[in-house]
């Protein structure tokens, strides 16, 4: 049951994949700040993992001040705009608003922060200033939410700040990693560029920073170093036949997704595995480019799926089926994919056992793997003295300072892979950490 | 059966419902579209000599998301032929000869009046209206609200009206005055019909951020204007009030006047003592079709509380409008919050805190959102009750048995008065305030 065509060309990719938060316009935002009722204390505000002071913005907006609002956004988070967009805002701050305990539809803040951040940024208003010059000079590896949160705030504060990409583009997730219909990279660039025209902060493109020569290189020219890298490549499972053609990661898909739109081509049938977020994104994009059949399977039972209920319902919607209590154990096909091998799962004392005299075959022409994303351990190994967890993720002080006293880190490197605005914190407060240890 | 017509100091009209002399009221075929409508009664835009006009004319206040809470306008009286306006009287009265077509008027001399008077009567008019009220332009005249703030010249000229009049009169007072009852009385002694209150408050309703210039604004200039809408409702019905209980202005029928939108706020009105309501300002919002609705809520009240006519309740409130000094001071409310309906959103807690008396109380436990009310610290002011977003969530409950009364004016009958600050009875003495340096803790958890 495909609900939507294959696009053929941008207009109709853009039909396909219509933002889901559309920008509101002057009335809609004007009425919907009339609703919030400026609570004390608020919980939109504990909820926000940046804490913005949501009511305040939202007056400042109600009011006409928009700069205003935007400036309460962006002192708080400096990725304020993509996070309107990106933030799983239903279980953060709207989840939080106290007009659902009288089932009254909360305040789109969301929607709400965009209205004031992209005015701001389209009117190209200045708000920020850049700290006074302290002589002092940041190296960043990773020009994604927490790097480019961590070069604004350090450069508020007066640091010199160079940023060392690998990729052609800033923002990471944000503009490589996230279903289209969320936002388009012509927003989250946007974005960025209005911040880096006011803060000055120097991106280094194509720049990966692969080799203890060149972090030496780092160390012997900067004060300090935060290590902002995201996660790395969809993990290999081990699977019988999953070298085949057809067989990609989803990360990798949605990344071509976002750079080439239309121009890629998406087979009839789509198997996608997994039962996280990225799953979710990846299973509904399969759809809306015009898969024919698109199937999430995924091992344990719906309710212990990763993703928030309301991906999955996006999934759905987008005409996506589901298949739970199924495990792949093999990829079939000559040489390239043709089908996904599964037995059912079942839990039993507690632990997911498979059955193996239960298997089955779902047929495809593509599979898409969101079972997880290798972490940059290579990096990290390169680091010395770096002390990281069994599940190689850095550990930090309450300072956002490694156990090698001059490197800094936050975001993916540090939570394993949360959201979008829990990497634009770490960034800001990584800055502010290393302003600390750099003043001591 | 009910019945809605009123018989209003002589002018009879079909129901309460009139428009006031204002810009609806215009032109022949306003009033023709609004009787078709269902107004009962229209008083024309005020006739007088030519009179120029500016642009624009009118402001707004906005709050929240409501557009022309409140409103002002510059606009003058007609600026439309005499000729004009007292041809269509007569065509507007055949094609209604049962509805009230009322006139208002205003101009200089006791020899102009006597002109005018004849002018409209010969047209047909079964009222006229006197207008004391017009607070910008004309009082600068000697006109308008000059006249309705000098209770004297008023008296001075009602009674020339009513020399030269054959059909009643209307005084229509401006609320540009300390106590209403004195042009009121003085509209009742020069022999007055019946009165209408109120007419516009001067206002300024904004100043434009860029030029500086209040709003409406004329090429960059702009001046006090006539506050109505919604706004105003509280203030019109406070001076409705005062006449209403007048022992010599209460006698004379009252049409009431100033924010009046709803089949309630006519309710209101007439509970207060008035006869026949002017609408001005929400059919220049929403068009002549609002008396529909006003018409419908008021039948639906009069059955629901089996009135026939609305003589049957007009000034029933009146009894309990009192002065201060005879509320029971014995009466005693606290707040109470219902658990099961509080969203958590706290604001009873920071207004009781910030702007009342410190009487909410936040749970220890953060994760709990839901206030309490100290209620030794309670003085039953209201407060919480009326910030609260959920409808009977935070209620006043009587803590008083009834058995016990007594209001200030008895208690000074009695001589049971504090002479001293340190007196008991002088109250504050006992109330608990946290102290100045507590103000400082934040998010302070009992």
């Amino acid at each position: 049951m495909a609900e939507y065509k294959r696009p053929n060309s941008e207009a109709e990719f853009k039909k396909n994949f219509k933002q889901k938060k559309p920008l509101m316009n002057d009335t809609e935002a004007y009425y919907e700040a009339s609703r919030c009722l400026f609570c004390y204390d608020a919980p939109c505000i504990q909820a926000c993992p940046t804490s913005i002071d949501i009511p305040l913005f939202i007056k400042q907006i109600h009011t006409d001040n928009i700069t205003g609002a935007s400036k309460t956004i962006f002192d708080a988070n400096w990725l304020g705009n993509a996070c309107g967009v990106v933030c799983p805002t239903g279980v953060l701050c709207e989840g939080a608003c106290v007009y659902n305990h009288q089932d009254v539809p909360p305040i789109q803040i969301g929607r709400l922060q965009n209205y004031a951040t992209n005015k701001t940024i389209d009117a190209e208003k200045v708000i920020f200033k850049v700290g006074e010059p302290n002589g002092k000079k940041i190296a960043i590896i990773g020009a994604g939410p927490a790097g480019i949160a961590c070069a604004c705030e350090a450069r508020t504060l007066g640091y010199e700040v160079n940023i060392y990409e690998a990729k052609a583009k800033p923002s990471g997730l944000t503009v490589y990693g996230i279903a289209p219909y969320k936002i388009t990279n012509e927003e989250v660039l946007k974005e960025v560029d209005y911040l880096q025209k006011q803060l000055g902060f120097n991106i280094k493109y194509n720049n990966a920073i692969n080799s203890k020569k060149e972090l030496a290189g780092l160390e012997k020219s900067y004060d300090a170093i935060f290590v902002g890298v995201g996660l790395g490549a969809s993990r290999y499972l081990g699977l019988d036949g999953e070298d085949k053609k057809g067989v990609v990661g989803a990360v990798e898909f949605i990344e071509e997704l976002r750079m080439k739109h239309h121009q890629i081509k998406v087979p009839a049938k789509v198997v996608v595995l997994g039962g996280g977020n990225t799953a979710m994104d990846a299973a509904s994009e399969a759809a809306r480019m015009g898969a024919r059949k698109t199937v999430l399977a995924y091992r344990n039972s719906k309710d212990k799926m990763g993703a928030y209920p309301f991906e999955y319902d996006l999934a759905i919607s987008a005409g996506v089926d589901s298949l739970f209590n199924v495990t792949p154990i093999a990829i079939t096909g000559n040489g390239k994919v043709e089908g996904v091998k599964f037995p059912k799962t079942e839990m039993v004392d507690g632990t997911l056992k498979t059955n193996m005299n239960n298997t089955f075959i779902v047929r495809c022409d593509m599979v898409i793997k969101a079972t997880g994303q290798a972490k940059q351990g290579h990096l990290f190994e390169m680091i010395d003295d770096l002390d990281i967890d069994s599940k190689i993720r850095i550990k930090i002080n309450e300072d956002f300072q490694t156990s090698n006293p001059k490197y800094f880190a936050g975001g993916d490197a540090v939570n394993g892979g949360a959201e979008v605005v829990n990497a634009a914190y770490d960034g800001k407060m990584a800055a502010r950490g290393i302003h600390n240890w750099l003043n001591k | 059966m009910i019945d809605l017509s009123i018989n209003f100091g002589g002018i009879k009209a079909p129901n309460p419902f009139w428009l006031a002399s204002a810009p609806p009221t215009n032109s022949g075929y306003q009033i023709m579209k609004a009787f078709d409508a269902g107004w009962g009664g229209a008083v024309w835009k005020t006739l007088g000599v030519p009179v120029v006009n500016v642009s624009s004319r009118y402001g707004s206040v906005n709050y929240r998301n409501t557009r022309m809470m409140g409103f002002n306008n510059i606009e003058l009286i007609t600026d439309r032929p005499l000729a004009d306006n007292l041809r269509e009287i007569e065509e507007v009265k055949k094609y209604f000869p049962n509805h009230a077509v009322i006139a208002s008027l205003m101009v200089e001399s006791r020899a102009e009046w006597e002109q005018i008077i004849k002018d409209v009567q010969n047209a047909g008019a079964d009222g006229i209206e006197l207008n004391f009220g017009c607070p910008h332009g004309m009082c600068e005249r000697g006109m308008g609200s000059a006249v309705g703030q000098e209770p004297e010249v008023l008296k001075t000229i009602v009674g020339w009206v009513k020399e030269a009049a054959n059909i009643p009169v209307i005084t229509k007072l401006s609320p540009n005055i300390s106590h209403i009852t004195d042009p009121g009385l003085a509209a009742v002694q020069g022999g007055t019909d019946s009165i209408s209150l109120i007419n516009t408050i001067k206002s300024i309703v904004g100043i434009d951020l860029d030029s500086y210039a209040p709003y409406p604004i004329v090429d960059g200039k702009g001046t006090n204007g006539g506050y109505c809408g919604p706004a105003v409702k509280p203030i019109a019905m406070h001076m409705l009030k005062d006449l209403a209980q007048h022992p010599e202005i209460g006698k004379v029928p009252l049409s009431g006047i100033g924010g009046i939108e709803t089949w309630r706020d006519v309710v209101e009105f007439i509970l207060l003592g008035a006869t026949s309501v002017q609408v001005c300002t929400a059919v220049m919002h929403y068009g002549f079709g609002i008396v529909r609705e006003m018409d419908a809520g008021l039948r639906q009240f009069m059955e629901e509380k089996n009135y026939k006519t609305i003589y049957d309740f007009a000034g029933k409130a009146l009894p309990n409008v009192t002065e201060w000094k005879h509320l029971n001071l014995k009466h005693k409310v606290v707040a109470e919050i219902n658990a099961d309906k509080c969203i958590g959103c706290e604001l009873c807690y920071i207004s009781c805190d910030d702007g009342a008396h410190q009487a909410i109380a936040l749970s220890s436990d953060p994760t709990i959102r839901i206030p309490s009310i100290i209620e030794e610290n309670c003085v039953g002011c209201n407060l919480c009750s009326l910030v609260c977003p959920v409808e009977d969530c935070i209620t006043m409950v009587k803590r008083d048995d009834g058995s016990e009364r007594i209001t200030w004016s008895e208690r000074t009958d009695n001589d049971d008065i504090p002479v001293t600050f340190n007196d008991d009875r002088a109250g504050g003495k006992g109330h608990y305030v946290p102290t100045p340096e507590d103000a400082l803790k934040h998010r302070k958890r009992n």
